[in-house]
């Protein structure tokens, strides 16, 4: 009996991995970043280059950070969904205008609506390696301590937004 | 020449001059990218060695050296800006494992998560072999399963004795 078990338990856990494999999306590598302190930096805010908005200044809050840039076409695609979700106030949500000119981002914004408390101008990149972004879009939640608590590689979902972001925000308001 | 022809040839043409043009903006382009650090070959060398062994998450099966990715230049820029401030070769594959996780290092470290990974061929080999020998083993000690029968073994004796004498 064994001699024939053996070789089916084998032969299925292979078969179990292989379809796991299948399924795992080899573009979400899980981010180093999740409940470890969010890097820091101090950038220009877009709509008033002689502001400026650091981590600390957010401290305190629960928040969403929302890598985007006016050349990135999935950012189009999940724009109207940050817009939406902005006017119900559950969380306020900030904007990384990644590597992108300031004209170029204004000029976005102003034709599909700004969903942003305030929007970043990383213009070299630098803030965004230093968040690990490597695809744009890119959503971090980011609680009061400053902690990286959920990242989102890719467009934001609505089943995204309602069954992990809502509730996490909800718990980590308390 | 037809007035098609000729319009056909005249866009073919157009089409190649764009093409043409086309390469040689990416050229231009590759070649920005490529940028040497002519004033310190040894420390452009390192940056490469090291851009070498690390993967570049946009285009995920290309090394930072490889991958014409605005990503993989930005990062290939870092290691150049790290290493002239004085940086070592460790301290460079910390800053992006912090960053982008072990997934980015080519060779992963050995550890607790990573040891199936690691070991797991080995594993599998030296289990293989195991296997191989148990098996050969077992067969060796089986009865034959089909014994000749006395007639069969009288005649085997016969043809043998029958091919000694024509050799003698």
């Amino acid at each position: 009996m064994a001699r024939f078990l053996i070789p089916l338990v084998a032969f299925l856990l292979l078969v179990g991995f292989l379809a796991r494999g299948l399924w795992l999306d080899p573009r979400e590598v899980p981010s180093p970043l999740i409940d470890k302190p969010a890097p820091t930096f101090q950038l220009a805010r877009l709509d008033d280059p002689s502001q400026s908005i650091s981590r600390q200044d957010l401290l305190g809050k629960v928040w969403l950070l929302n890598v985007w840039a006016s050349w990135c076409v999935a950012c189009r695609e999940e724009h109207p969904l940050m817009v939406e979700f902005a006017k119900t106030g559950i969380v306020p949500i900030y904007g990384l205008d990644y590597k992108d000119t300031r004209d170029a981002g204004l000029q976005w914004l102003g034709r599909l609506g700004n969903p942003y408390a305030a929007s970043l101008v990383d213009a070299d990149g630098k803030v965004g390696i230093d968040f690990g972004v490597y695809g744009v879009p890119e959503t971090f939640l980011i609680d009061k301590a400053g902690v990286v608590r959920y990242k989102q590689i890719g467009p934001m979902t609505p089943e995204v937004l309602e069954r992990t972001i809502v509730p996490l925000v909800r718990r980590l308001n308390g | 020449m037809t007035a098609f022809a000729w319009r056909s040839a005249v866009a073919s043409a157009v089409l190649a001059a764009g093409v043409m043009a086309g390469v040689f903006a990416g050229a231009s382009v590759a070649a920005k990218e490529a940028q040497p650090l002519a004033d310190d070959p040894a420390l452009e060398q390192r940056a490469m060695n090291l851009a070498q062994e690390l993967r570049c998450l946009v285009c995920q099966n290309q090394t930072i050296a490889d991958s014409n990715a605005d990503l993989a230049n930005d990062l290939r820029n870092q290691i150049r800006t790290m290493l002239k401030q004085g940086a070592t070769d460790a301290q460079v594959r910390d800053y992006m494992t912090a960053r982008y996780g072990d997934f980015v290092l080519y060779q992963p470290p050995v550890k607790s998560t990573t040891l199936l990974l690691w070991f797991g061929p080995a594993l599998l080999l030296g289990g293989g072999a195991i296997a191989l020998v148990v098996a050969v083993r077992r067969r060796r000690l089986l009865p034959d399963e089909d014994p000749a029968s006395a007639d069969e073994e009288r005649r085997a004796i016969e043809l043998l004795e029958r091919q000694e004498e024509g050799r003698s």
